[in-house]
């Protein structure tokens, strides 16, 4: 198995103090998904937001250790962000569509990047709506404003428009946390589905969904990675107590 | 006995809210009754023709109001290509790109400017724009429709500034957020993102800011010339004309009340107000538009 990203002695605080993440190791293999588990408030978003750089955009005020995708720091200074964030793709928690048509919304970011053929456009769109299970509900309708989709429907366009962009990496945050249980099987099976062409990571709104979807989970809790296994290990002989008593509800 | 009292001070106070409530309306009821009945004898005392003939001479009795209303409009027209850009511009600027700090400052300095008196602003547009303009394109001169529209542009900006700035503000983050996280940069993301979604503030504000241009009497009556002639081509913007306020403002105190001369001033007025309506009315029904089920939840 090889190792798609490797995190070593990593730590983030935010300038008003908090101390978000400290010391985490973790080496992510890739083509898995990847759950991060925890309670509220142990730093899994943040965590997410590394890959991508969108903490960059948030008040943070030190950073120290090394994040490593495919061998190169994606920490350093010099880094080309735009390009980084094109290779790794994140779906928020709430469903977030941009104001625009559902066809604008999967386009958006193609054109951006640069595409202008108007067949690689639409072949792009509907590539990434059928990945995202959603191609057969909305194919009717690409010229409706994606608010007029329901939540769950909202959440796969924005699964598809990460998708559009061919992403080496999937980043997922409480993806299903607004949605019911029908939309949240669909986008649990999508994911299954694309992990045999992307790595994922996912902090799952619930521990019985990284059960469900996930080949290895780490469990976090207060900024601190306690443990990384398989699921098996995890829900099955979890070596650190305080992860058997997560896994086991005596807290969380 | 204590409750009683209490009774009775409760309900004075009441009804005396409700008595200042109601003669706030009442006085815009009165304002209005008045225009219209001081305004409308106008249509009887003058024929329909001539009050919308091009000639204003009210001493032989020539009350031609189109060249007023149009004096009006052409200053408002170029005060809204200068008002506009410039106002959203630099509401994008402070809203987005401004480091904190900067934004912090420049923000209030806006809004002061928005308490400028207009007689002020009239004040610096005869001393430094008009002979300036004059000196620089060469006009026989510096009191022209242009000038006015330069001044009345910088009575708007600040309105346009602030408003538009607070649409943008009120965008949610995570709109941007999911527009970054897709590898847009700033720029696209302001352009294709922010901007639109922020767009029923913006036009607020530019309608409001111009509603302020065509009400504005001050500083229109030093800089345009007061120069009731017909603007008839594009080059008018260069010369002296003369807008509705300003006609008011000037002639009202020397008519004989109940002369024709004094309703048509007053019809006047009956028109302006029905524009300045026409720009609530239109930003009412911007600013209240139904926002859909999802847009409400998300924002």
């Amino acid at each position: 198995m090889t190792d798609k990203i490797i995190v070593e002695n990593f730590s983030l605080t935010y300038s008003d103090g908090t101390e978000s993440l400290f010391d985490v190791d973790i080496h992510i293999p890739g083509n898995k998904i990847t759950a991060l588990i925890g309670p509220a408030g142990g730093g899994k978003s943040t965590f997410l937001r590394i890959f991508n750089r969108l903490n960059d955009l948030a008040d943070v005020r030190e950073v120290r250790g090394n994040v490593l995708i495919d061998d190169v720091d994606i920490l350093d200074p010099e880094l080309d962000v735009i390009a980084l964030r094109r290779k790794i793709g994140i779906v928020f928690s709430r469903p977030l569509p941009l104001p625009l048509t559902i066809y604008q919304n999967v386009s958006y970011g193609l054109e951006i990047a640069g595409e202008r053929n108007k067949n690689k456009l639409n072949a792009g769109v509907e590539h990434a709506l059928q990945m995202a299970e959603l191609w057969e509900e909305v194919k009717g309708r690409l010229f409706d404003s994606a608010y007029s989709l329901s939540g769950g429907q909202q959440q796969r366009l924005c699964l598809a428009r990460t998708l559009a962009l061919e992403p080496e990496i999937i980043l997922l945050d409480e993806p299903t946390s607004a949605l019911d249980p029908v939309a949240t099987a669909k986008i649990e099976s999508s994911l299954s589905e694309l992990k045999n062409q992307y790595t994922i990571i996912i902090a799952p709104h619930n521990t019985q969904q990284a059960g469900r979807i996930a080949d290895y989970v780490a469990f976090f809790l207060q900024g601190r990675m306690i443990e990384f296994s398989s699921v098996e290990n995890i829900f099955t002989r979890p070596v650190d107590e305080r992860t058997q008593d997560y896994i086991s509800g005596k807290f969380g | 006995m204590a409750a009683k009292s209490q009774k009775i001070t409760g309900a004075l106070i009441t009804k005396g809210i409700q008595f200042s409530g109601f003669s706030s309306i009442l006085f815009v009821l009165l304002i209005m009754f008045f225009l219209f009945y001081q305004g409308i004898p106008a249509l009887f005392d003058v024929p329909l023709g001539d009050l919308f003939s091009q000639r204003w001479y009210p001493i032989e009795s020539l009350y031609g109001i189109v060249p007023l209303i149009l004096g009006s409009l052409i200053v408002t027209l170029g005060a809204s290509l200068i008002a506009v850009p410039f106002g959203v511009i630099t509401a994008i600027y402070i809203a987005e790109i401004a480091p904190r700090w900067l934004a912090e400052i420049m923000k209030p300095l806006v809004e002061l400017l928005a308490g400028l008196p207009s007689v002020v602003l009239g004040f610096l547009g005869i001393l430094i724009v008009s002979p300036f303009l004059r000196d620089v394109l060469n006009l026989p001169t510096g009191l022209t429709a242009f000038t006015g529209s330069l001044l009345l542009g910088g009575i708007a900006i600040p309105t346009i500034v602030s408003i538009s700035e607070d649409a943008l503000k009120n965008v949610p983050v995570s709109y941007r957020q999911g527009s970054y996280a897709l590898g847009v940069t700033q720029w696209q993301t302001i352009w294709s993102v922010t901007v639109p979604a922020a767009r029923r503030g913006i036009l607020t504000a530019i309608m409001l800011g111009l509603g302020r241009t065509i009400g504005e009497t001050m500083t229109v009556m030093m800089v345009t010339g007061n120069a009731p002639v017909m603007p008839a081509s594009f080059m008018a913007l260069f010369m002296p004309i003369r807008t509705m306020t300003a006609t008011i403002a000037s002639e009202m105190g020397e008519v004989a009340g109940g002369s024709p001369h004094y309703h048509v001033l007053f019809f006047i007025g009956l028109i302006l107000f029905l524009f300045t309506l026409a720009v609530n009315i239109v930003v009412s029904r911007i600013s209240t538009q139904q926002l859909k089920r999802s847009e409400r939840i998300l924002s």
